[in-house]
């Protein structure tokens, strides 16, 4: 990709971009959130047209004008955010747009063609199953296999591993060697420069829409990569000090819930969290966490046990009323239930506070001017990066609306008293991950309780006062400082000690 | 301007520049409505190929059709009448499909609406006119939601699609009051009519002698209360949240079922306004069959105008131009009046193609 520049009306996504990948290496592609990398991919697969530039494809120049005319040249994009159609099985969308000659297609022929095709790709998936009931993990190994299918040479992921947990990133990076060593081109996109590094042959990273440089992956270090991203270094977010428990703010007893396939998912739990305090919540995809943050947020009405906020009994709440206690959420799938698409940023933002003052005045009227000035707060105080409050939601990079999220449950004027988090910095650079950190930290020192649900490690043993693992339903409390080698037993189900 | 001034060496580009950008932000809205627009020529051109094809002059075809719909004060009145009754059914269809619903049975909701705003006209005492048309505009409204009762109550519990029960309800609904009509309060005569409602239940005429009358501006004011409604309130911010993503918005603290029964009751309401308006405006009776399929062209209404209340009104104007010329060109050139049909059918289906494909993936995708 040569000169390649792209003008959105209010943004310079990319400026004269120079992009070179050799075929069979795995590259991979750095920079902010915002840097314009979806964007360059996006103009790679046809989705965007460049203002200018061209694009060369084993030294041919090309033009590409739509995603059917990449995939004609043998180029695969796996997007950002998931575009599998939910209720159709595995096989039925891997294969949809390209089906088999003849209009009836053969259930069972397909389902066995696919299984066998996901096998010679080394990545194992049940073609039979609905899409919307696998775990992500799953589902981005359909979203390859669907890439595969088309036949792509040239795989493009996009942030393919914000949403797994490490076990299964392990997977996708053996299968993505696998991939290489047959001789496919892979464009791999990350914010975490540990991954980047020890996957990919060569690095590339974009700043503000302009290319900063490629390097030899064995030539650089994560010190020097953040550099060329940001510009300085970066510190870890810590808590400095002690943190300072106050009072019990949440007990949970004994906690059922069934899943969505109506198994049961939470066999009994029970934990308490108290003001100022950080509890993470370690655990493979799958185990039962996104179940008990529905239970808690009032989005699943628990079959079972009790949950209290500061005396209140809040088993089986509506989300409104959970709003009401004071209880705030940052959803695991942002795209599912975190944002409205087809709305301003603007309006994004009020999502939750806009049905009580000071958003909404009398005979319900949204308080224009109010709304205005908190949105403008809010864009400047998480960096959003959009051209207006005005913007649709649906323009902004993957960071900038998982920014928005964020930014979204410091409430207006009341703080939250008790902060769900479930992977708050899921898609975030490094720089806006240390943010958010410090910010929950912040948090918790003004009183609030804090609840972070993540499957990265890294980030749960980083700011968490306490940490408890769950595993088919249920909480093992981890010692006071754990190592990853415990808490990786623990969410595999053993004990060091047995 | 501050082009100008800092570029002192580049003059005429920058003039150029602005030349350019000037011309862009004029076309601007023009690019924005492209499919309507390409949606309308298509229409025409179907049209006149149509009436080329059945031998009849095209140019002449058009020349009336135009000449009927705006070439004076009077056919500008029939436009206008004709695009009433349209503009509330056009807005009840746009203010469900906001919230992610389809109700299809306007029609119904409508008819039982203009009967309700008839019996008031007819049983009521003697009072001020302000109280009675008032009072019929209230029974319209309230006969139209109640008619989308059943339908939204069994979406929000049940599960039940509302396509299906309020093209059901719709059927009932017309039979109903064709059946009240015919029956129980026929006026004597060959016609199944209602006796005339008294005249302080009738609606002033603006441009006689068309029928055109104030209700068109009961349509322009329920026009405004639905933009209003839906982009400067709270419920109304739910209603959207709620129709572009449910689960968001649920998480949201979005009373997602209580906004599905509030749009839905708001669509029957102004459906049922609309029939109303039909009553105290034009007819002053009810008619057995006096909606020629208001509530389904409603859903065109919505459609073209994007599900916008400005939009809709564009579109009401669009379609009651299309019938007030469509009848001048009959008497003219002997063009049945089914060519304006063709021309509004192939309009809408232009643009429910693309619509409708968009609208059905992101549902799918959504679930
Ligand atoms: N469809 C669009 N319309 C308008 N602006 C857009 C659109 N898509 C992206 N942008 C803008 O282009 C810039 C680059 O976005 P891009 O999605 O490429 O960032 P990114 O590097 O992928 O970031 P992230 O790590 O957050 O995903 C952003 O400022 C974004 O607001
Ligand atoms: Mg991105």
């Amino acid at each position: 990709m040569r000169q390649i520049t792209k003008d959105f009306p209010g943004v310079r996504a990319n400026d004269a971009v120079d992009f070179k990948v050799a075929q069979g290496e795995i590259h991979g592609l750095l920079g902010e959130n915002g840097a314009g990398k979806s964007v360059l991919m996006g103009i790679l697969y046809g989705l965007y047209q460049p203002t200018s530039g061209e694009i060369f494809i084993h030294g041919r120049a090309v033009a590409i004008r739509s995603p059917a005319e990449a995939i004609a040249l043998k180029i695969g994009m796996v997007h950002q955010h998931f575009m599998l159609i939910s209720n159709m099985t595995v096989a039925e969308n891997i294969v949809l747009g390209f089906e088999p000659d003849g209009y009836f297609w053969n259930r069972k022929e397909i389902a066995q063609r696919v299984a066998q095709f996901a096998a010679e790709a080394k990545l194992p998936i049940n073609p039979e199953e609905t899409v919307g009931q696998l775990s992500v993990g799953a589902q981005q190994r359909v979203e390859i296999l669907k890439v595969l299918y088309r036949q792509a040479q040239i795989l493009i992921l996009d942030e393919p591993t914000a949403v797994l947990t490490p076990q299964e990133t392990e997977a996708l990076f053996r299968a993505m060697r696998a991939l290489r060593d047959q001789g496919k081109t892979i464009i791999f996109i990350a914010h975490k420069l540990k991954e980047v590094l020890s996957i990919c042959d060569r690095i590339t990273v974009l700043c503000r829409g302009k290319l900063v440089g490629t390097e030899d992956a064995g030539a650089t270090d994560e010190s020097k990569l953040a550099e060329m991203m940001v510009g300085t270094k970066v510190v870890p977010a810590t808590r400095i000090g002690e943190a300072t428990i106050g009072d019990r703010v949440l007990e949970v007893k004994d906690l059922t819930a069934d899943g969505e396939r109506g198994e049961r998912a939470l066999e009994g739990l029970s934990f308490e969290l108290r003001a100022g305090e950080i509890l993470g919540i370690a655990g493979v995809e799958g185990n039962g966490q996104t179940e008990l943050v529905e239970v808690l947020t009032g989005l699943r009405r628990p079959t079972g046990g009790k949950v209290f906020l500061s005396e209140a009994d809040l088993s089986g709440i509506t989300p409104r009323t959970a709003l009401d206690y004071g209880i705030r959420h940052i959803p695991e799938d942002k795209r599912k239930r975190g944002i409205i698409p087809g709305f301003s940023v603007k309006e994004n933002l009020i999502l939750g506070d806009h049905c009580r003052p000071p958003f909404k005045g009398r005979f319900s009227w949204l308080m224009e001017r109010v709304i205005r000035r908190f949105a403008d707060k809010r864009i400047e105080e998480f960096q959003i990066q959009t051209p207006s409050r005005d913007t649709p939601i649906d323009s902004l990079s993957g960071g900038n609306q998982q920014r928005l999220i964020v930014g979204r449950v410091y409430g207006h004027q009341k703080r939250p008293t008790l902060l769900i988090a479930a992977q708050p910095t899921c898609g975030l650079d490094v720089q806006a991950t240390r943010y958010v950190r410090q910010k929950l930290i912040e948090l918790s020192d003004q009183g609030a309780a804090v609840l972070l649900v993540s499957a990265d490690l890294d980030e749960v043993m980083a700011i968490s006062d306490r940490i408890l693992v769950i595993h088919n339903g249920r909480l093992h409390e981890a010692s006071k400082r754990p190592s990853r080698q415990e808490l990786g037993l623990l969410m595999i189900g053993g004990r060091e000690d047995e | 301007m501050t082009k100008e001034e800092t570029g002192r060496g580049d003059r005429p580009t920058a003039i150029e520049n602005q030349g350019s950008r000037l011309i862009k932000r004029a076309i601007r809205p023009l690019v924005a409505i492209r499919p309507e627009i390409t949606a309308i020529c298509a229409g025409f051109l179907v049209g006149a190929i149509v009436v080329w094809v059945t031998g009849h002059p095209v140019v002449e075809t058009f020349y009336h059709l135009f000449r009927g719909a705006f070439g004076s004060r009077i056919a500008i009145g029939m436009t206008l009448t004709r695009a009433t009754p349209i503009i509330f059914t056009g807005l009840a269809v746009a203010i469900a499909f906001k919230c992610g619903l389809f109700n299809i049975g306007a029609e119904g909701q409508l008819q039982v609406g203009a009967f309700a705003a008839a019996w008031v006209g007819i049983a009521l005492p003697p009072m001020p006119p302000v109280i009675h048309i008032s009072l019929a505009f209230a029974a319209g409204a309230a006969a139209g939601l109640l008619w989308a009762v059943v339908p939204a109550v069994l979406k929000v519990t049940r599960g039940a699609h509302e396509v299906v029960t309020t093209m059901m309800l719709a059927h009932v609904g017309i039979l109903l009051a064709s059946y009240l009509v015919t029956g129980p309060f026929k006026d004597p005569g060959p016609v199944p009519q209602t006796e005339w409602i008294a005249s302080t239940a009738q609606l002033t005429r603006l441009l006689p002698p068309t029928q055109l009358s104030t209700a068109l501006f009961v349509a322009l004011l329920c026009a405004i209360a639905v933009y209003l409604f839906l982009w400067k309130t709270s419920p109304g911010y739910a209603i959207r949240a709620a129709g572009l993503n449910p689960k968001a918005a649920e998480a949201g603290g979005v009373p997602v079922a209580r906004s599905i029964m509030l749009a839905l009751l708001l669509s029957g309401a102004l459906a049922g306004l609309g029939g109303a308006g039909e009553i105290l405006g034009v007819f002053h009776r009810f008619i057995d069959g006096f909606s020629p399929g208001y509530g389904w062209t409603g859903i065109g209404v919505a459609l073209v105008g994007r599900m916008h209340p400005l939009g809709v009104i564009l579109a009401a104007v669009l379609f009651g131009a299309l019938r007030a010329g469509g009848g001048t060109v009959a008497r003219a050139v002997g063009v049945p009046l089914d060519i304006t049909v063709v021309i509004q059918g192939t309009i809408i289906l232009f643009i429910a193609a693309q619509r409708m494909t968009e609208f059905l993936w992101e549902r799918r995708r959504k679930k």
